[in-house]
């Protein structure tokens, strides 16, 4: 009888190892491994449809893509994706939160219909995007053509437009929901004291909305920014990064590097820096987000 | 007097609500109306789908979805030779998708959800520092990833096989099934599981028969969200796959590049492929802030 809690308590150490096992042992094959391997590959050159074998280079690989004036366009343009998006979507959302914490009747259905793009495969969304957007049968191009006036092939002419247009449209809802979640957060209280003590609207929201939702605010402008450098799927399905590269992110750089010309010791390399680029960008926000 | 200004007040706030209905009917329409134009699409022929302007009023017809499964590969190769194999293969691609989302769910949803039990109650020895070494493996870039795993897989025989996705898109879900259903773990008390546990239960049954009935509706948003993560998953797919075990985006990207492409049936097999996400958006809505992050933020009601 008295050994009972003894193997009770054996079997309470062991037992949440065993469950946590299975999840760390498949995240170590599959990207831990991996990674270290293409960190090596990094510093070999090397050509798969050469059938050599890799030859070490050294960083080579790092300095001639750092040294590249081709790469850095690219840095600016995925900059520039990034920067257009996510602020384009954060004064949509900012808007939508404002108008959905009202109550109204219908309200919670407005608000599924709104955010019904967060969970349309972004694939479904880059092809029929490319019908939308057709200079001749599209309907975006159609309604485009009635406020100029003269026809416009949106994807030829402004390809960076239609990436950025494609990408707030999606995405809004997502800032839209964290702002609102911010704004519901707010105490009932603090609202009806500021309308007893007359505050104007500008003062009531630098006092009391906005230091409730900045916490949030800076998690979805993190989340967001994140995803938008590496966003992939809904521009490689647009534009595919052209006309020519005029829209060619970082990400479709490196997927054609890797697969399309085989240059695999270059693209892993150019896969790092942008890996590096994502941590820092990461580090700076949590950061920030800490010192508020 | 105060009449007059109840009056104003009625006025203003009877402007109020007309200019929140007015914003809120642009704003669903901005956001629904590429959904209901692709849904529009798919039921018009090729002629009215490739008609300038485009076409508002249409009798509408079911024949893509039709055509979808059941046109045969000489009818569609009169028009243009590309299509054949979107025609004959949706079927295949449909039912690789589904055998993928079907299997990676089921396995990713047990070892996470196991995994988030023992972070949530027993919280081992680096605790925080596997919780947040298995969120950033969600973090990495996918391309970043990519191109490793696609030399492993070919050198290891994972290349074009069923097996290989699955293990790669549960890898994929696990810091999602962990990280939220831990958030869901977290909100049960633990009191009667405890005291189970000290009158000498077993743990297993503690764990299932106790804890797991508690965070049910969250393991079925929990799934929900998983779905759509496996469903709409392309790079990987596009990279490791090939006609026999290509999944529907593979197939619906294909389409981009060719000439005189069928908009009306390719307008259908999207339909078909973003039916789930429409159903689960209405499913999900109230879980939707908590399932994009992880978790961690929690939204109001």
């Amino acid at each position: 009888m008295t050994s009972q809690p003894a193997t009770g308590s054996r079997i309470l150490k062991i037992f949440p190892i065993i469950l946590i096992f299975p999840a760390v042992a498949l995240v170590v094959f599959l990207v831990i491994f991996p990674l270290i391997w293409a960190l090596g590959l990094s510093f070999y050159s090397y050509n798969v449809l050469r059938g050599e074998p890799p030859i070490f280079v050294g960083v080579e690989n790092y300095y001639r893509l750092l040294n590249s004036l081709d790469v850095w366009r690219r840095f600016v343009l995925t900059g520039q994706f990034v920067f257009y998006s996510v602020s384009i979507e954060f004064l949509l959302g900012f808007g939508l939160a404002h108008l959905f914490y009202n109550q109204f009747r219908g309200r919670r259905l407005a608000i599924t219909l709104v955010t019904t793009p967060l969970l349309v495969a972004p694939v479904a969304v880059g092809i029929f995007h490319r019908y939308l957007f057709d200079a001749t049968f599209g309907i975006y191009s159609y309604i485009a053509q009635l406020l100029t006036g003269q026809s416009v092939r949106i994807l030829s002419q402004h390809p960076m437009f239609a990436i950025v247009f494609m990408d707030v449209w999606q995405w809004s809802p997502f800032m839209m929901l964290f702002i609102l979640a911010g704004l519901e957060a707010i105490p009932k209280h603090m609202l009806e004291s500021s309308e007893i003590d007359r505050l104007s609207p500008l003062a009531k929201f630098r006092y009391i909305v906005w230091p409730t939702i900045k916490p949030l605010v800076a998690l979805a402008l993190l989340f967001r920014t994140m995803d938008a450098f590496r966003t992939f799927d809904t521009i490689f399905t647009l534009t595919g990064g052209g006309p020519g590269t005029a829209t060619e992110v970082l990400s479709i750089q490196i997927y054609r590097t890797a697969f399309q010309f085989f240059r695999t010791g270059e693209a892993t390399a150019l896969a790092f820096i942008f890996l590096v680029i994502i941590l820092l960008l990461t580090n700076i926000y949590l950061r920030l987000a800490r010192r508020e | 007097m105060a009449n007059l200004q109840n009056n104003r007040r009625g006025r203003r706030k009877i402007l109020r609500t007309v200019l929140i209905y007015f914003a809120t009917i642009i704003a669903v329409i901005f956001f629904i109306f590429p959904i209901y134009w692709l849904i529009a699409t798919s039921l018009k022929t090729r002629a009215q789908a490739f008609s300038t302007p485009p076409l508002f009023v249409w009798e509408p017809t079911v024949r893509n979805f039709i055509d979808i499964f059941l046109k045969r590969q000489t009818e569609i190769e009169a028009i243009t030779g590309q299509e054949l194999e979107l025609a004959t293969g949706a079927e295949t691609f449909f039912y690789n998708s589904f055998i993928v989302t079907f299997s990676s769910i089921a396995i990713a949803t047990v070892i996470g959800v196991l995994a988030a039990y023992s972070f949530s109650r027993y919280q081992p020895h680096g605790t925080n520092t596997l919780m947040f070494f298995i969120l950033s493996t969600r973090m990495l870039p996918a391309i970043v990833v990519a191109i490793p795993i696609y030399f492993f897989y070919r050198s290891l025989g994972l290349y074009n096989t069923h097996i290989g996705l699955v293990l790669l898109y549960t890898m994929f879900n696990l810091p999602f099934a962990v990280w939220m259903m831990k958030s869901f773990f977290d909100e049960v008390p633990r009191d009667i599981e405890q005291a189970a546990l000290v009158d000498g239960s077993n743990p297993i049954k503690v764990f299932y028969k106790i804890a797991l009935p508690q965070v049910l509706v969250g393991l079925g948003a929990t799934i929900g969200f998983l779905i759509i993560n496996v469903w709409n998953e392309f790079l990987f797919a596009l990279l490791l796959t090939e006609r026999a075990t290509r999944t529907v985006p593979v197939m619906i990207a294909g389409t981009r590049g060719e000439v005189g492409i069928n908009w009306g049936l390719i307008a259908a097999i999207e339909t078909l492929y973003i039916l789930p996400a429409l159903v689960l958006i209405f499913v999900l809505q109230r879980f939707l802030l908590r399932g994009m992050t992880f978790g961690t933020v929690r939204g109001a009601k």
